[in-house]
């Protein structure tokens, strides 16, 4: 038995993880939502897997921190985490908007696909590996090896990059602001275009921070591990 | 996969509930390690040079009270408290003399850590089993260390189970896993160590614990560690008057710390932290990766 309150106004429908299950959450966030604006959950208290897989034009909002993989496989929906978001928050989104209102652990937005993820704390190692054309803006640092193989979409960095920054980046664009301790392989940091200016001043409005668009640096791939280069020795 | 746990409370009036709130911690740590579990805890330290020796015998018929009686007529002052296969043996006779005639009188009986302030409870089942086959719920002191284990690289036995320890009032517990336990267990073998088990971990506890007793503080240790240790790791170690945390430089194992006025708690996940009190008000942050937190009593 699903104990929800579904109200005909917009009052969110009200999830209690204290008392109710994720299978429950989750069950219901999967079924028919027509008439459901919004969902709350309260008590989330770093519970694994909240709102994955959600399919529908829904506003969720977590009340809390969440463990492992919050709003993975998102599409359409608008998922808000008021608390810090565990490992591979958001990986593997399609679409929609997932808003972090503290730092993100490791592995944030892997493998994105399409959808905004903003994480308005730090983000942990790994944010955006493997990118395939999400964007992520971070209103704080990121951790090593952010951006790793990389190949489409944008990763914003408002604070510090980490080690190895978009070692094997494919086409990936990534623009930082702060310092970057290092670049991977590949890596390198290239002149900003008005395209740029435009793109990041249209990422950053999305996530309503302030930054100018010229604060940033752009990082791209040099193209040169496209092909195999006999001649490299293995040495890039 | 594993789970650690720590705890520490700061102040002095919070210390009867240091078990209370460490046991849903344990237990919430359950899926990562659902194998053995096991939890020391640091209490006030003994005086003089009385020392505590938790002990441990997998034979439940095990007669407690043959030892106690023969290790009264060898040793001074001595005391044992008995909670089911686990004994806490108390004496101010020289640790070194207790240990070897332990090892010859009950070569059953594994010494699980000596000091004036640790004890160590360690055991295969769920960690709720555990708990509650030693009471962890009722264990009062200024910190724990805790640990649940989901066994990767060696069996499921109690002497495989977290923490570890050497030397005395140290412990140590790993989320990871080593690939060159063997290299390290050699070094340190040829440097006089002992040791007990085949579990990974165990060679990182005597290896730090080694660099410590060279004279190295704890960070210079760890620094030792990150060129020696091949592999990954989250380590929570814990000392007569200190927690600390250390993650491999890929940080590939989590960690989640909150802090209050009243507590420095630690976990593998949040979702073990967030039945702790005013835990809402706590600051929490993500420890990097190759850095040394500690926290004094």
């Amino acid at each position: 038995m699903v104990r929800v309150m579904r109200a005909r106004d917009a009052a969110p429908v009200v999830f209690d993880l204290g008392r109710q299950s994720v299978r429950e959450l989750n069950q219901f966030l999967h079924g028919d939502l027509k008439g459901v604006a919004a969902v709350r959950v309260e008590n989330p208290d770093g519970a694994h897997s909240i709102a994955v897989a959600v399919d529908a034009p829904v506003r969720i909002e977590i009340g809390g921190h969440t463990g492992y993989y919050a709003a993975g496989m998102n599409q359409r929906a608008t998922v808000i985490i008021e608390g810090n978001a565990g490992p591979g928050v958001a990986e593997n989104m399609m679409s929609g908007t997932v808003d972090v209102a503290g730092f993100a652990s490791g592995g944030a937005g892997a493998s994105a696909h399409g959808g905004l993820l903003v994480i308005r704390g730090d983000a942990g190692l790994r944010c955006g590996i493997s990118l395939k054309g999400g964007d992520i803006v971070v209103g704080g640092d990121v951790g090593s090896f952010s951006a790793f193989m990389a190949q489409a979409g944008h990763l914003v960095v408002c604070g510090n990059a980490g080690e190895g920054l978009g070692d094997s980046l494919y086409e990936a664009v990534l623009y930082v602001r702060g310092d970057i301790r290092s670049l991977g392989a590949d890596a390198e940091v290239q002149p900003m275009t008005a395209d740029d200016v435009a793109t990041l001043t249209q990422l950053l409005g999305a996530a309503g921070l302030k930054h100018a668009a010229r604060e940033f640096k752009r990082v791209g791939s040099a193209r040169k591990l496209y092909h195999w280069n006999a001649d490299a020795n293995q040495e890039y | 996969m594993c789970g650690i746990v720590g705890l520490l409370v700061k102040k002095p009036k919070l210390r009867e509930h240091l078990g209370e709130w460490m046991v849903p911690m344990l237990i919430g740590m359950t899926e990562r390690g659902p194998d053995s579990s096991g939890m020391a805890v640091f209490t006030e330290p003994l005086g003089g040079k009385l020392r505590k020796f938790s002990l441990y015998c997998a034979d439940r018929g095990f007669s407690w009270s043959k030892l106690k009686e023969g290790a009264s007529r060898k040793f001074a002052q001595v005391k044992l408290t008995v909670k089911t296969n686990h004994a806490v043996l108390k004496t101010s006779s020289p640790p070194l003399d207790v240990r070897a005639w332990l090892h010859e009188r009950y070569p059953a009986v594994h010494v699980l850590s000596v000091g004036r302030t640790i004890d160590l409870y360690k055991d295969i089942g769920l960690p709720s089993e555990v708990a509650e086959r030693y009471d962890f719920g009722a264990f009062k002191g200024t910190h724990l260390v805790g640990h649940t284990r989901m066994a990767t690289e060696s069996a499921v036995t109690p002497e495989n189970a977290h923490p570890y320890t050497a030397g005395e009032d140290w412990c140590l517990v790993h989320n990871g896993s080593l690939a060159n336990p063997g290299s390290l267990q050699r070094k340190l073998e040829k440097l006089g160590a002992t040791f007990e088990s085949d579990c990974d971990t165990e060679g990182a506890c005597r290896y730090i614990h080694w660099r410590l007793q060279e004279g190295d503080t704890l960070e210079q240790a760890l620094h030792h560690a990150f060129e020696d240790f091949d592999g990954f790791f989250t380590f929570l170690m814990g000392t007569h008057d200190k927690l600390a945390l250390v993650r491999d430089p890929f940080a590939c194992k989590p960690a989640v710390v909150a802090e209050t006025d009243e507590y420095v708690a630690i976990a593998s996940e949040f979702r073990s932290l967030a039945h702790l009190p005013n835990v809402r008000n706590a600051t929490v942050f993500e420890p990097k990766p190759s850095e040394v937190y500690s926290w004094s009593v």
